[in-house]
């Protein structure tokens, strides 16, 4: 029945959905940021533990929709053990992705990310799938205690 | 109550009612009399072009009232006519065309003075939208008459329209908003309401119909015990305008405010009912012309009702538009409407009950046809997207209410909100793809 959205809703986004990982609490953690989306009510709050520039722990809590919960879930496991660098040049591929031209986008650099690449075709989703990288940008920089997506 | 029979365009078809539903004032009285095989809701659906539309493959099931109506033929063909034939600008010039363009300008104010029974077109203020409205009312009426210390009562389940004018008029004055609460239901704790109406109070203004909710208040009951205490009263209609008769004398609100986009009629003006001696009394909102009789640099005179607030050309089209409307609407009967919407939403919450997980968000005893609603474990924006891959096009968000969101603990929810062209049918495709997402998400 919802043939056209298979691009959207893959079954591991289902699963993210349903079993999130790294959702959990962190005592001590050495970055805690909250991400808001208004226009949808999601709400995330990220914890990372840092060795140097090296994030060596990720995890959130919160609530919000399928591609939302999805995209953190998928977030906290891939970031685990990059560095801060790397962690950025994912965020540029990932946000490249999600909204650049098709000639930038690069599945490859993604790695399990593509197959939130779906949310291209759909504007008004493509900032759940952000959220998240928006939140983790913002615990990098050390900058704010919580970001919007407005 | 009065009702006018509508001046007949000459752009609206004919309509042949069946016998129960001639519209005349003995169909009126027996609203009862409407049932869903007898309105003529495929008549009306051949007269929305864009419910034709295929969305993503499959026929539009148009459900997203509540945010805003879809245009009929008839008030299309006035935008095209005026335009390609007496367009030019109003209250001007003395040439032809201008005179027309103001002719219909004005025959469209004395539709809407009929259409919602205000004593004079002198009471009918031409604006934005509904917002636009009430910041008028606020910054105009409030500044004039609220001050420090002075409280201004709201509702839990107004939209931020009628919560942000107000607590700018509070930023600008010291005065206090009161908020009366509401009950599970998603209705208002009337008592609590009643304790809150203090001889502080200067202004009340509540939702007549809520929009997240649904929920239509007891605004008679209200504007009664306001007013035993010398206290105006403001009636948000956005939501109620395109479902009920709506009568200010009888209702006797002191402002009654309202977007024309919500009633079948194009975006970008709304209108502003107020008592004329109000009115009168109020200092005017935006400076410009139309709103002046003489300007010298020294000092300016400004012009009578309603021009006092109509500062620079109006929407001029969007009026004339709103005009059309309202013909069309009087030519189908809101009573009729009125009936055949409560028959649709009876069975859409019939269906919605049945259905395991769906909790309805506005069990309001009295109630317009909007449906809102959360699944367990989905989040309303999933159901939109996936309602929308299946044609159907609903609300998913916070409505612009974000303080009823939190009343009942939820981020969002999704809203299905119907109009006089929506059908059974209809309300059966959205059942069965809410049934059908609950399986994809196991």
């Amino acid at each position: 029945m919802f043939d056209d959205l298979r691009d959207l809703y893959q079954e591991v986004i289902f699963d993210h959905n349903r079993n999130p990982r790294n959702f959990r609490v962190m005592e001590n953690a050495d970055r805690k940021v909250e991400g808001f989306n208004p226009l949808c009510g999601d709400r995330l709050t990220l914890y990372l533990q840092m060795d140097g520039d090296l994030i060596t722990d990720a995890c959130f809590q919160g609530s919000g929709c399928a591609i939302s919960t999805a995209s953190v879930s998928l977030m906290t496991e891939i970031v685990k053990g990059k560095t801060e660098q790397e962690a950025n040049e994912l965020f540029k591929q990932f946000h490249e992705m999600t909204t650049g031209k098709d000639e930038q986008i690069n599945l490859a650099a993604v790695g399990k990310l593509a197959v939130l690449a779906g949310v291209r075709e759909y504007p008004a989703r493509v900032k759940c799938a952000t959220l998240a990288w928006h939140t983790l940008d913002a615990a990098l920089k050390n900058e704010q205690q919580s970001i919007s997506t407005e | 109550m009065k009702y006018v029979a509508s001046e007949q365009s000459m752009l609206l078809k004919n309509y042949t009612f069946a016998e129960s539903v001639q519209v005349c004032p003995a169909a009126y009285t027996t609203p009862g009399d409407i049932n869903m095989t007898n309105f003529p809701v495929e008549k009306i659906r051949a007269d929305f072009p864009i419910l034709a539309e295929k969305i993503r493959n499959k026929p539009l099931v148009y459900l997203d009232n509540a945010a805003t109506c879809q245009k009929p033929q008839a008030v299309i063909d006035s935008i095209v006519h005026l335009y390609s034939h007496d367009y030019a600008n109003v209250h001007r010039g003395v040439h032809t065309l201008s005179v027309r363009s103001t002719d219909k300008f004005e025959s469209a104010r004395s539709k809407v003075k009929d259409f919602i029974n205000a004593a004079s077109e002198k009471e009918i203020i031409f604006v934005k939208g509904a917002t636009e409205a009430i910041n008028l009312v606020a910054q105009t009426f409030g500044k004039a008459n609220i001050k420090a210390g002075d409280e201004i009562l709201i509702t839990a389940m107004e939209h931020h329209s009628n919560i942000v004018p107000w607590q700018m008029l509070c930023e600008q004055t010291g005065a206090i908003l009161k908020v009366a609460p509401i009950n599970l239901q998603g209705e208002l704790i009337y008592a609590e309401f009643e304790k809150l109406l203090t001889d502080k109070t200067r202004l009340v203004s509540v939702v007549h119909m809520s929009n997240a909710l649904g929920t239509i208040n007891p605004v008679e009951k209200i504007i009664a015990a306001a007013h035993h205490k010398g206290i105006p009263v403001l009636l948000d209609g956005a939501q109620a305008i395109p479902h009920m008769v709506v009568d200010v004398q009888n209702l006797d609100c002191d402002f009654y405010v309202f977007s024309a986009h919500k009633l079948y009629a194009p975006a970008g003006v709304g209108v502003l009912y107020g008592k004329q001696a109000l009115l009168e009394a109020m200092p005017p909102y935006q400076g410009g012309g139309d709103m002046i009789r003489k300007v010298t640099f020294e000092a300016t005179e400004y012009n009578g009702l309603p021009y006092k607030f109509e500062a620079g050309t109006p929407s001029i089209a969007d009026v004339v538009g709103l005009g059309a409307a309202i013909d069309y609407i009087n030519e189908i009967g809101m009573v009729n409407i009125s009936a055949y919407e409560a028959k649709l939403l009876d069975y859409a919450t019939e269906k919605a009950k049945k259905i395991k997980g769906l909790r309805i968000i506005g069990e309001a005893e009295h109630k317009g046809a909007i449906l809102s609603f959360v699944l367990d474990k989905i989040h309303p924006h999933d159901i939109g997207t996936m309602l929308d891959s299946l044609g159907i096009a609903i609300r998913a968000g916070h409505h612009c209410a974000m303080p009823v969101m939190d009343f009942f603990a939820v981020p969002a929810t999704a809203r299905a909100s119907f109009a006089m062209y929506n059908t059974k049918e209809e309300i059966d495709v959205l059942m069965n793809g809410i049934e059908s997402l609950i399986e994809v998400f196991g």
